[in-house]
């Protein structure tokens, strides 16, 4: 059961609404229903499922329709026409009271401007949403204290809006729509008044607190680049309607119109993929018993200058160069264990490429892609990093439970 | 042409009006005499009270209450002092404390009745439109006309002063009441909306608040135009600084109508700046 659903949401304004309607579904299109009517789509029969504790991006250019749309799920625009689930309850049908409730329980709203209240103070602000319940001053006090000692911001208390900076006053903002315990976010561009650096740390914030909170959020959007750092999934919008839904990768690999392929064809790639989408197989791997001579075919067979070492768990212990080993076998040793270097970059599969640069930079050994059990998933050397910038990733071409199943596979050979 | 006009009657548009505001002065004479009565009484008392005060006592309270509002400046201070003093010197106390009756009285009723017409005009675009054409025209319409329904309902005195004060001062704190709540910007009404507030909270906890400045420059507005009917008001006997002014004026007394007027200028000029000064702090 998803947490949010809508179907066939519209927004229309204007006069006219019902013959515009009519239009919508005779499939006339945002201009021609404005030329013969007057009226303005402002969403056009906009449908999707939103999961819990997904975080779910909205993504348009400014006249999308995107601001309206978010608008719609807590009624703050009233929709013309279609149905809005939260939970399988219709908030599009209730009354003012049944609305309001959940307004104050369910879902609360972060503003592109913060709309933090000026005449209040941070905590005052903090603790808006519990205070229009009627919850007495002690306990909203106590609860606001703890969302702002969540966000760090609990020395603040007692200042006002305008003696914050903005990456500070939107802190404040989110902890305001936090103190009353939503299920769910409205993020309307959150971080778009906010200057580059702030916002990505804003960014990471969100992704490192949305960890422990597991929200569903609803975040709008004109970045493509911001959807794709914290988007699970993102819907793209133009004109009012929403023409794909899909994860960022999916919609940069398969656009589901020139519109989007437009849009996506300049985005740095390297923001969106992961570790394991450029990886690669080790051809071979050690195990830490292996007798020098044996380690030292290996290597020549497959031409490779050193060689990753697992243990019968198959857990990463480290590397061996061709040099040492064939150190060693002129002395004859039994096996290679002795000879193990340990200072191995191990990084995890959803590490962004893009954070990769650095790693790759100060290292001669292959990058190494472990799991949690510390198995190795795969491996990275320089040419793969900087392919995937230049050319991009073939996403079609590769899927990681395949590569990860031949690794193993591999190890087990050896 | 013109004598195709002619065939039109003249409409009697002057007849009306004044069966009207008999019909009225008739039926509501009971409401019309008790605040009559009430109203006498009330605004002589509060006179009375005021007179009670020492003058000396009085210049030293307003110097120390300019003192602190006006930020610990000594400019305001100062002149309000001399001011006042210029105005005792004068022998105008006791007109001074009638005109500060009357424009107490009429700002408070202007401001009770205008607050909340103007919230009421914010929140309804109907309203709005309906109310907006009366405002215009209790602005424009020449203050004298107001005087003789006000004579006609109330007899002469300082009731019907207030009644045309009202009339005069309502419109600039309704106006400034709708503008101030409109203009609250949309993203902390949408916030207040979204945390569940209900029309009330939003009203007292959010939009009132913002729209406070305004709303007081809209007090400002509506005391300023009450004392400026202080003159107006006097003709139909409310006592204060205007008597003095309409009595020289009728006597031709150049140097006695520039000391009355004169006064009325140093109250308008402290009360202006004792009013700015409290809201510009309120807003720091």
């Amino acid at each position: 059961m998803s947490k949010l659903r809508i179907e066939n949401l519209t927004k229309i304004f204007g006069n006219k609404q019902k013959e515009a309607l009519d239009l919508i579904d005779e499939g006339k299109n945002k201009r021609e229903i404005l030329e013969t009517t007057g009226a303005t789509i402002g969403v056009k029969q906009a449908t999707f499922d939103v999961e819990e504790g997904e975080i779910f991006v909205i993504m348009g250019l400014s006249g999308s329709g995107k601001s309206t749309l978010v608008r719609m799920l807590n009624r703050l625009i009233e929709p013309t026409s279609g149905n809005i689930y939260i939970d399988e309850d219709n908030i599009s049908v209730m009354d003012t009271k049944a609305l309001r409730e959940v307004r104050r329980k369910k879902i609360s709203m972060v503003f592109q401007n913060f709309g933090l209240f000026p005449h209040r103070t941070i905590l005052e602000n903090t603790e808006y949403g519990l205070e229009v319940q009627g919850i007495d001053k002690k306990e909203r006090q106590k609860n606001a204290e703890a969302a702002l000692e969540n966000a760090g911001l609990l020395p603040y208390k007692d200042q006002y809006p305008d003696q914050l900076s903005g990456g500070m006053q939107q802190r404040v903002g989110l902890a305001r729509a936090l103190a009353n315990d939503p299920d769910i976010l409205l993020m309307d561009e959150a971080f778009s008044a906010l200057d580059p650096l702030i916002r990505r740390d804003m960014q990471d914030e969100l992704i490192e607190m949305q960890k422990t909170m597991n929200k569903t959020i609803i975040f709008i959007t004109h970045d493509l680049n911001e959807s794709l750092r914290l988007g699970d999934r993102i819907a793209i919008m133009r004109d009012g309607e929403v023409v794909q839904v899909g994860t960022g990768q999916e919609i940069l690999a398969n656009p589901a119109n020139d519109y989007v392929k437009r849009f996506v064809e300049d985005i740095d790639r390297t923001k969106v993929y992961t570790a394991e989408h450029i990886m690669e197989k080790p051809a071979a791997l050690s195990g830490e018993r292996e007798k020098p001579a044996n380690v030292l075919r290996i290597m020549k067979e497959n031409n490779m200058s050193n060689i990753l070492v697992v243990d019968k768990e198959e857990r990463l212990l480290g590397y061996v160069t061709r040099e040492d080993v064939e150190h060693l076998y002129e002395k004859g040793h039994e096996n290679i264990s002795k000879i193990i270097n340990k200072d191995v970059p191990e990084i995890e599969p959803d590490v962004l490429v893009d954070d990769i640069f650095d790693v790759v930079h100060e290292t001669e050994t292959p990058i190494v892609i472990t799991n949690e059990q510390s198995e190795i998933e795969g491996i990275i050397v320089r040419s793969n990093v900087i392919g995937a910038m230049t050319t991009g990733v073939q996403y079609d071409a590769i899927d990681p439970d395949q590569k990860a199943k031949e690794t193993k596979e591999e190890i087990n050979h050896e | 042409m013109s004598s195709l006009l002619d065939l039109l009657p003249q409409l009697p548009v002057s007849h009306g009006v004044t069966k009207l505001i008999e019909w009225i002065t008739v039926h509501f004479s009971f409401l019309f005499d008790a605040l009559e009565n009430v109203g006498t009484k009330f605004m002589e008392f509060m006179t009375s009270y005021l007179m009670l005060i020492p003058p000396l006592i009085f210049i030293l309270l307003v110097i120390v209450i300019a003192y602190f509002v006006n930020d610990r400046r000594y400019g305001l201070p100062f002149f309000a002092g001399i001011g006042l003093l210029y105005i005792q010197n004068q022998n105008l106390w006791g007109n001074m404390m009638n005109t500060l009756t009357l424009i107490i009285v009429a700002s408070l009723i202007s401001i009770v009745i205008g607050i909340p017409l103007g919230i009421l005009m914010a929140k309804s675009s109907i309203a709005q439109k309906i109310i907006q054409p009366i405002l215009d025209f209790m602005q424009t319409m020449p203050a004298f006309v107001y005087l003789i329904p006000a004579v006609s309902f109330f007899g002469i005195g300082m009731v019907p002063g207030v009644f045309a004060s009202v009339i005069f001062a309502l419109p600039p704190i309704v106006r400034f009441t709708n503008l101030g709540i409109r203009q609250v910007p949309e993203e902390l009404v949408e916030a207040a909306d979204s945390f569940g507030s209900t029309g009330w909270q939003k009203l007292y906890k959010v939009e009132l608040p913002n729209a406070q400045s305004t709303i007081m420059a809209g007090v400002n507005q509506t005391v300023l135009l009450a004392l400026s009917m202080v003159v107006t008001a006097s003709m139909i006997g409310a006592p204060g600084l205007g008597t003095n002014v309409l009595t020289a004026l009728q006597r031709g007394q150049v140097g006695s109508g520039f000391v009355s007027g004169f006064a009325l200028v140093v109250l308008a000029i402290i009360i202006d700046r004792l009013l700015q000064s409290a809201n510009k702090n309120h807003r720091e």
